[in-house]
């Protein structure tokens, strides 16, 4: 029986990494928000590795927390593990790495969900969208109960039309045999979406009680633990390592043996997998020539026996699984307690979507997360965040929140998504950011706090100290300009102790500093700031001292694409009018309908003459539009 | 492209002409002329729409390029509301071409896209309105057209190079990108070290490429063309006629050019570089001095030769021997001395020149020298020289970002020798890679991505 469950401003579906940050900031805004998951103990939940952060996606992270999201404190809160990546690279490179103690990330989430005044947490299982003029006004579920609100988002993860297939085996079914999301899934398709069908994939898990991990390497965390959040005060001392062993030839031989019954061979798999993220039996076939592959055991918390192996993502038959397991040095007696399988699901076409992640096709409907085809909990996290700030925008009639590709991770990664699809799931990885040196996650609370206060998701305190933060920077660059470092026998004495040539004449304190071997700690040390500065803003003098020269190179660059981004496209353009338009991008525009000249340059498809003459029909002020 | 920049291009139509302009729009307009610019005042400082005589050098070289006179017209009263010059120089193919490129070849300056100053023009509102549609049609049609001459030149060696260099970079590129965004997997580290000797070479190739790679060598340099023929069938007069009828010698500047310049003679708008002139006066049969071997040889670095024959004799020996010479060389036939009485074999002489132009004049009684000189043009610009003309100006862009590419890697070399951190190192590179994938029109962001991981095994 239908009946009324309540009216909302935002109903989140779904209560993945992306569900959570985009109910938290929805009700955070001052939305009232409702989170509808088809299994409250799963929120959260870490279906593939027990782990968050790595490059590009520890950045994202950071990101999150600069608007004020949750991942990066929930994770602060409870890791096993805490890593700094790429430091003997650059700043721009440098990530943090976490891995978690799965369970306990689910339930301080789940704790966070259930604080938030302004939202509330249900059990339900979306099966219809309620459409009213071409405009989303709520959901019913599998029970009868009509949510109504203004703006839904979708975050249903790889649980639309989910299948799971091992070896021969398959079945329909969400991650970790969970219920799948059947109906929403053929509901979309009547709505006129255009679905994808892409393909992931997971390891087995063993008992580490099983390893002989005397056979492997040890695989620490950092000494001295950093945080990814700029709130967390408190760090945990005591971490959790990994270890790192290989696969054998023998390893090889078995897959190879068994080729026959892969279902990633056999044809049986349909969708799409990532190639960044290969099974072992696809690793061993393209790559026969290397001997053996690096396997990751990963603990999946501090109260469960469970090893994660990674690097045996695989779909091969369980017996085969089993076999492949012992190949492995160190894992020769050891116990599988879940194998491996891969997952085949329905994810939405991106480029049906505007850069504020709402739907062209139905007004105040959002997708995010792994739905919009993208794979990782950061890469979901980050959408999750923007599609509940947008949709809380719009229910509160704002103008809408889009970062650029100059902005941040999270603009590279909707900007990429709605410009230009993508026909395998999407991860970020740093080389798709052409600004990575602006990127860094250093300077995240930089780049983005000031918005997060705006949007009253980044509280007062915390603003005052960022601007704080900013002023200790300038104030040092300032000086370092104008303070000179005589060649005073005791600088010199300091230079040549660490193999620098000593000065022979006095040098501006900022030009010394831009020598590879110099750090601020040394100029500080021969020139004192009257107060001295913060760790964090001593960190960016060095880097935007140091890197000066790149960075002014891609601010440049930055300077003249927001040009472009400031040429907005009117809304319905009718581009099948507009003489002189190559065919092909014609199609390519009508389908993107992107906002702005720039956005419509990266289109693939459409040339620097079709964008010289889009640029000079919209110029000329009278303009043909759709009707609709 | 879109970005108000400052832009130069050709203005005249190419080919013949007493006259060519070479038009710069745009901020650094002025700036970028009076660079080059070597006369009674600076240009920065002459009031707006003025002309003013003077010379153009080579900054570097010091070398006078032409001599022009140069229009001054600051914004906003020009065709693009812009700073405007216009450089008024010689004409003809190389001249100008000379001028462009060393305009092209200072910073901040580059070249215009087809229909470009109409574009500018238009944005800033200097057109009435109701050009727009033909501004649109004017940069659809140009583009088709270079489009046209990007594929033929895809599969030319240039290209190919390009290809091979990007390849190479992007290994470079692909193998750092590896190490930073899988840390941990079992790549070879790069280091700076590695990294110097794999942009060490892409900067060797790219220098040997600017100093060998001239691919508008025919129009910047001239069609390099040889007279052969048998003693006394009229190779001088050929020679004359062609010097006095060329409409205008290339250049006329004054000086140490001049003995040089003075081979270049311009029929119908295609520059010919005459080889060995001085040779042809003083001395008489290269075949005979040489034999067919030798001769094959000397002939084969030359673009265009022209046979003269002696209408009013039998062919000889000598001559089957020199059109053996030239088998499957670019040639016109010259059967000259039409006013005699003719008593060559015109049927075998077609036969000998196997499809090649056979041309009859008198050279004496200067009949037959306009189809002769209609057959150099038809072949210069019928058999596909025609887009030489276009492949040359995307040229002058090719060698623009060849320059810029090569930049850019002494940039990586610079910052790996200093220590930089390897991902600093990779942004110059990676400029270095897109530059060089304008010159093909290759920009794909994606290769990277399909290198990382066809290359390394990657995931979990």
């Amino acid at each position: 029986m239908a009946y009324q469950a309540g009216e909302f401003d935002v109903i989140v579906v779904g209560a993945g990494h992306a569900g959570i940050e985009a109910s938290l900031a929805s009700a955070r805004m001052g939305s009232k928000t409702v989170m509808l998951t088809m299994n409250p103990d799963m929120v959260g939940f870490m279906y593939c590795n027990p782990s968050i952060g790595g490059p590009a996606k520890g950045i994202v992270v950071r990101e999150i927390d600069a608007l004020g999201g949750e991942m990066a404190r929930a994770i602060d809160a409870t890791y096993i593990q805490m890593k700094m990546l790429n430091t003997s690279k650059g700043p721009a490179v440098r990530a943090l790495r976490a891995q978690a103690d799965k369970f306990e990330y689910q339930n301080r989430m789940k704790k966070a969900l259930e604080d938030e005044p302004n939202l509330l947490l249900r059990q339900a299982l979306v099966e219809r969208l309620l459409i009213e003029d071409g405009r989303c006004v709520g959901v019913v579920t599998n029970t009868g109960a009509e949510y109504r609100a203004n703006a839904v988002i979708i975050t249903t993860g790889t649980f639309m039309r989910g299948k799971i297939i091992i070896g021969e085996l398959s079945y329909e079914s969400g991650p970790n045999n969970q219920m799948p999301s059947v109906n929403l899934s053929k509901h979309l398709e009547e709505l006129g979406f255009e679905l994808a069908r892409f393909k992931t994939g997971t390891p087995p898990r063993i008992d580490g009680k099983t390893i002989d991990y005397s056979k492997t390497e040890i695989q620490p965390g950092d000494d001295v633990a950093l945080p990814f959040s700029h709130e967390t005060t408190q760090m945990i001392t005591e971490q959790i390592p990994c270890w790192l062993t290989y696969t054998t030839e023998y390893t090889h031989q078995l897959i190879d043996a068994n080729l026959h019954r892969s279902p990633m061979f056999s044809g049986m798999i349909k969708g799409t997998g990532p190639r960044y993220c290969p099974s072992i039996e696809d690793k061993v076939v393209r790559f026969n020539d290397k001997p053996r592959h690096q396997i990751f055991l990963e603990p999946e918390g501090r109260d469960t026996e469970e090893v994660y192996v990674q690097g045996l993502s695989t779909s091969l038959p369980e017996d085969v699984q089993h076999d492949i397991l012992r190949s492995i040095p160190g894992l020769e007696k050891s116990e599988m307690m879940r194998p491996g399988y891969a997952i085949e699901y329905d994810a939405v076409i991106p480029t049906q979507l505007w850069p504020t992640l709402e739907t062209k096709r139905v007004e105040g409907l959002f997708t995010a997360g792994q739905i919009n085809g993208t794979s990782g909990y950061e890469e979901a996290a980050g959408q999750g965040i923007m599609a509940g700030i947008n949709a809380s925008l719009k229910v509160q009639g704002k103008e809408p929140l889009i970062l650029s590709r100059s902005q941040g991770y999270i603009g590279v990664m909707i900007d990429d998504l709605v410009t230009k699809g993508t026909n395998e799931p999407y991860r970020l990885l740093t080389s798709r950011a052409e600004y990575r040196l602006l990127l860094r996650h250093d300077n995240a609370d930089l780049r983005l706090s000031e918005i997060g206060h705006e949007l009253g998701l980044i509280n007062d305190a915390r603003h005052a100290k960022l601007e704080l933060k900013k002023d200790e920077i300038s104030r040092e660059m300032k000086r370092l300009e104008k303070v000179v470092i005589k060649a005073t026998p005791d600088v010199n004495e300091k230079l040549t102790a660490i193999g620098v040539s000593p000065l022979k004449e006095a040098l501006h304190a900022i030009t010394l500093l831009k020598r590879p071997e110099i750090t601020y700690a040394m100029i500080a040390d021969m020139t004192e700031p009257p107060v001295a500065l913060s760790a964090e803003a001593a960190e960016q003098v060095e880097i935007q001292v140091k890197y000066a020269g790149y960075i002014d190179k891609q601010l440049d660059q930055v300077e003249r694409m927001m040009r472009m981004e400031q040429k907005r496209i009117p809304d319905r353009l009718d581009y099948d009018v507009i003489n002189g338009l190559a065919i092909e991008a014609k199609q390519k525009l009508n389908q993107v309908r992107p906002l702005s000249i720039g956005q419509a340059s990266r289109i693939s498809g459409v040339n620097p003459s079709d964008i010289s003459i889009l640029l000079i029909y919209i110029e000329q002020g009278q303009y043909a539009l759709t009707a609709e | 492209m879109m970005e108000f920049d400052t832009i130069a291009a050709i203005s005249t139509p190419m080919g013949e002409g007493a006259i060519a302009i070479v038009r710069l729009s745009g901020p650094q307009a002025v700036a970028t002329a009076d660079r080059v610019y070597r006369g009674a005042n600076q240009l920065l400082e002459v009031p707006t729409h003025t002309i003013h005589y003077g010379k153009l050098v080579d900054h570097e070289t010091e070398q006078v390029v032409d001599e022009v006179m140069v229009s001054v017209m600051r914004a906003p009263k020009t065709f693009t509301r812009e700073d405007v010059v216009e450089l008024n120089c010689h004409g003809g193919v190389v001249a100008v071409n000379r001028v462009l490129e060393l305009i092209l070849a200072q910073p901040d300056v580059r070249l215009a896209e087809p229909g470009e100053f109409t574009k500018r023009a238009f944005l800033n509102g200097r057109i009435d309105l109701s050009q727009a549609e033909a501004v649109m049609d004017l940069i659809r049609a140009k583009t088709d057209r270079a489009m046209t001459v990007a594929i033929g030149q895809i599969e030319g060696r240039l290209s190919k190079l390009v290809q091979d260099l990007r390849e190479q970079l992007l290994q470079t590129i692909a193998s750092i990108e590896v190490n930073i965004d899988y840390p941990e997997y079992d790549a070879e580290e790069m280091t700076q070290q590695i990294v110097q000797k794999d942009a060490g070479e892409v900067r060797r190739i790219l220098t040997e490429l600017l100093r060998t790679a001239r691919q508008g060598k025919i129009l910047r340099e001239g069609l390099s063309t040889a007279i052969i023929g048998r003693p006394n069938v009229g190779k001088s007069s050929l020679l004359n006629t062609l010097v006095q009828e060329a409409k205008a010698i290339v250049t006329d500047i004054a000086g140490t050019t001049r003995d040089t310049i003075e081979e270049y003679v311009n029929v119908r708008g295609v520059p010919l570089k005459l080889i060995d002139t001085a040779g042809i006066r003083e001395t008489e049969d290269i075949v005979e001095r040489m034999g067919v071997e030798k001769s094959r040889q000397a002939l084969n670095s030359a673009d265009l030769i022209l046979l003269v024959l002696n209408g009013n004799n039998e062919l000889t020996e000598e001559d089957t021997l020199l059109f053996e010479a030239i088998r499957d060389m670019n040639a016109i036939i010259i059967v000259n001395k039409s006013d005699l009485v003719q008593q060559i074999d015109l049927t075998r002489v077609e036969e000998l020149a196997a499809g090649r132009p056979v041309v009859t004049t008198s050279l004496l009684e200067e009949a037959g020298v306009n189809d002769l000189e209609a057959a150099i043009a038809a072949l210069f610009f019928e058999q596909g020289v025609e887009s030489q003309d276009m492949t040359y100006v995307s040229n002058a862009r090719h060698i623009q970002l060849i320059k810029q590419a090569s930049q850019m890697i002494e940039d990586a070399l610079g910052a790996a020798e200093a220590a930089m951190p390897i991902d600093m190192v990779q942004i110059d590179l990676r400029r270095a890679w897109d530059t060089l994938g304008e010159i093909n029109g290759d920009t794909a962001q994606d290769s990277l991505l399909d290198k990382l991981f066809s290359q390394f095994c990657l995931g979990k």
